[in-house]
């Protein structure tokens, strides 16, 4: 990492729009551009768009790339179909905890894998040294930037501002993805809402912003970024998991494809972990009262001796009130109880999300 | 650049105290400190009535980003509070030095003030 923080293609476009920059994973990344209240809104109502070109894109090629990734990741890549599909799963180390969560696109010169940017160089030395068992290549596209633009009317703006992708954009499904020339567009996101990740060159990004902000996209911080995916209850790497958490104590069971022998990196550990009983498990917690729930304070339970712990809350912004994600013990029931600046204060546990498509969905 | 009333006392955990015809002193926190803190979600007044020494926690202002202790900046009785900022947080944001004064204090000890800072000296304290 850098002492000087990155800039991705579109830093003077932030200025522009006076987004409030702040060093993020060793990139200049704007926090809000005025409100991030104003900005999580919008995305909700209307549509809002991300700078999120500090992830990493690789794309990997070579016959072997298929058993590569089955044995590097969770899910299993029989499950992309056709090409353009998308599959959603982690990475983990052999003790079973979580090197990164990550997305993989079936393409047709073989799959494009996008991880965080906060892991990135201990992602590409891992994803490197499993490669050297398997006839691949890894390439990392440090040529593309990348715009999330997300909210109920994103992909109708992003056609109007660009009638060239307007075709892809009506044919893809949800959690799918093409490539338009040397752009790719993908009908993907981390705000619980529809919209879209497009991948384009460098020198492409500016305009294409501008054209959105003339669309009537709004620039949107990772402040809103961060309220937004924790309402739409998608994890954060380095906060709800990381390399010492296994998946299935935070949330990610569901990426685990089990079915047959495969032997993904990890599989042995969650197993073992399994068969001895899975001991925590990721809920939500809603407090309807005042005050704010934040990562890293304690989670009392009746029903267990051991304590959990806050790995993201905020305010919601749609809800008007706290919501938070936190790992508990398994037996957690309705309610627990956390200390909020000294205060003992009882929470209801929910089923996550909390938030999709602008409304409420827990119980 | 955040703005900074010439005609207000500061002190460097960001409250401002401006002085009222009558004695008692409205309190309240800076342009700096709520672009500092982002957006105001919930904010907690002290009860009407209590007395507070200088330094003592008064209160506190919670944004989306962090909670966050009010302090009292003099010694002295909370003659009354802004209960409009639990309904209308957000005004800390948009109007730190008007609509989102968090309380008034009656000071027991107004030579406290002089030790406080001017626009200009807490100006060069946020480094601005």
């Amino acid at each position: 990492m850098t002492a000087t923080p990155q800039h991705t293609p579109l830093y003077a476009e932030h200025l522009a729009a006076g987004g409030k920059i702040v060093d993020f994973a060793g990139w200049a990344l704007p926090i809000h551009y005025g409100s991030q209240l104003k900005e999580h809104e919008t995305v909700r109502a209307d549509a809002g768009m991300f700078d999120v070109s500090h992830m990493t894109v690789i794309d990997l090629t070579g016959t072997d790339s298929p058993a590569y990734l089955q044995r590097l990741i969770t899910n299993d890549v029989r499950k992309l179909g056709f090409v353009g599909k998308a599959l959603y799963a982690g990475m983990l180390n052999a003790a079973g905890g979580v090197v990164d969560d990550l997305i993989v696109y079936l393409t047709d010169w073989g799959y494009r894998v996008v991880v965080n940017a906060a892991t990135r160089e201990k992602d590409l030395a891992w994803m490197r040294q499993v490669a050297a068992d398997f006839a691949v290549t890894l390439t990392v596209r440090d040529d593309l930037s990348m715009l999330a633009i997300q909210g109920p009317h994103a992909r109708a703006k992003v056609a109007a501002a660009r009638p060239a992708l307007a075709d892809t954009i009506n044919s893809l499904k949800v959690f799918q993805g093409l490539p338009v020339g040397a752009w790719f567009v993908a009908r993907t996101g981390y705000t619980g809402e529809d919209g879209l990740e497009i991948m384009l060159p460098d020198a492409d990004a500016p305009a294409f912003w501008r054209d959105l902000v003339a669309a009537g996209v709004a620039p949107t911080g990772l402040g809103a970024r961060d309220t937004l995916r924790l309402e739409a209850g998608m994890n954060l790497y380095g906060h709800d998991m990381d390399d010492s958490i296994s998946p299935l104590a935070a949330g990610m069971g569901w990426t685990v494809a089990w079915d047959g022998e495969r032997d993904f990196i990890g599989r042995a550990a969650l197993e073992a972990e399994r068969a001895a009983g899975v001991s925590m498990k990721q809920v939500g917690l809603v407090l309807e009262g005042r005050g704010v729930l934040r990562e890293g304070m304690a989670v009392q339970v009746a029903e267990a001796a051991e304590a959990g712990v806050i790995t993201s809350g905020t305010f919601s912004p749609t809800l008007k009130h706290s919501i938070a994600i936190a790992r508990v013990p398994s037996s957690t029931g309705d309610t627990a109880q956390v200390d909020l600046r000294g205060t003992l204060t009882t929470v209801r546990v929910v089923k996550l999300p909390f938030v999709r498509h602008g409304q409420k969905v827990f119980a | 650049m955040s703005h900074i009333p010439a005609d207000l006392k500061f002190n460097a955990s960001h409250e401002w105290v401006r002085v009222n015809a009558d004695g008692s002193v409205t309190v309240g926190i800076t342009d700096h400190a709520q672009e500092a803190l982002g957006d105001v979600v919930f904010v907690e007044l002290p009860a009407v009535g209590r007395v507070l020494a200088s330094g003592d926690a008064a209160g506190v202002v919670e944004s989306v980003k962090a909670a966050s202790d009010v302090y009292s900046p003099l010694d002295g009785e909370v003659l009354e509070i802004n209960a409009a900022l639990e309904s209308a947080p957000e005004s800390v944001n948009t109007d730190p030095y008007g609509a989102a004064w968090f309380f008034r204090l009656q000071p027991s000890n107004p030579a406290q003030l002089e030790a406080m800072l001017s626009a200009e000296a807490y100006a060069q304290e946020i480094g601005e």
